[in-house]
């Protein structure tokens, strides 16, 4: 059994081992952590596929930002967890059988078919482009110029996404004191200016 | 040498945790979209192991974009859960019947 192999079923067997704890474990915090392990484990098997690039950009933005997401939320809201008799038993049977019949299909389907690629030939950015180059550069190489358009789609995706989230969860609320720069700012009304007579002073 | 087959199995048995995640989960909602981020995760393997089997770094570009709307999806998400919190003071799933659904 060569090393890549034996990587591949490590990476995979803590793969599955770990999301099937985030859906099962009771504490929401636990299940972000499996999450990450998740992540990083998936990270893995994108190394075993050549997918450095891609490896990188899951830990950095799944784990760095998005887990740390759901972390920060679920610390900031309030679960009353198991407060009350859990009825599992419920959706249990339904819930099971989908999911059952779901992984029976496909990998009956899987194991039984072998897919034949060797004589495709609608390769339209083949790796063989792309030889002397690394991953990160050959993705750069075509993300930046037969992709652009996408590119730039996807940036405003995320700036639709990041304004949405901000005006959702913006607020205003009462009794709370707050700086209104243009009355600070403003002078007109705020200072009086007086003649002052030589040795008298003013009043104040 | 692992097998493209290997791979689509992994992927197949990703989407299904997470499928059986949203089904079996009535305790809150937090649970259901970390049960997304899986399927998604799932697709991207399918995708890059096609990518690498045809020698085609088409499938990498698409995984790139697919992982974008999946940061964009978990952050409306995660909004629209703690203006629900605030409102209805509850995330549990059976308590949510705002639509009679």
């Amino acid at each position: 059994m060569s090393i890549s192999l034996l990587t591949f079923y490590l990476f995979s067997a803590i793969l599955l081992l770990s999301s099937l704890m985030v859906i099962s474990t009771k504490n929401p915090v636990h299940s972000v952590l499996f999450l990450i392990l998740a992540f990083l484990n998936a990270a893995g098997i994108f190394v075993i596929l050549h997918a450095e690039f891609l490896a990188m950009i899951l830990i950095i933005v799944y784990v760095g930002a998005v887990a740390v997401l759901f972390l920060f939320v679920v610390m900031m809201l309030d679960f009353k967890t198991s407060l009350e008799k859990d009825n599992i038993l419920q959706y249990m049977p339904i819930g099971l059988l989908i999911g059952l019949v779901f992984i029976a299909e496909l990998v009956i389907v899987l194991i039984n078919t072998r897919l034949d690629l060797s004589n495709i030939q609608i390769l339209t950015n083949p790796l063989s482009n792309f030889l002397d180059q690394s991953n990160t550069e050959a993705i750069g190489s075509i993300l930046y110029t037969n992709y652009v358009l996408y590119f730039q789609l996807s940036g405003v995706i995320l700036l639709v996404a990041m304004v949405g989230s901000i005006v959702l969860t913006l607020r205003d609320r009462e009794g709370v004191k707050r700086q209104i720069v243009s009355e600070q700012v403003d002078r007109k009304g705020k200072i009086e200016l007086v003649d002052v007579k030589s040795g008298e002073g003013v009043d104040i | 040498m692992i097998e493209l087959n290997q791979f689509l199995i992994l992927s197949a048995l990703l989407f299904s945790i997470g499928v059986i995640g949203i089904f079996l989960n009535r305790k809150n909602v937090i649970i259901i979209l970390m049960s997304i981020e899986i399927i998604l995760l799932a697709v991207n393997i399918n995708l890059i192991a096609f990518s690498y089997f045809l020698n085609d770094l088409t499938g990498q570009i698409f995984s790139l974009f697919v992982l974008t709307v999946a940061a964009a999806e978990a952050a409306i998400g995660l909004a629209i859960l703690v203006i629900y919190n605030r409102n209805a003071g509850s995330i549990e799933i059976e308590k949510i019947n705002t639509l009679k659904g």
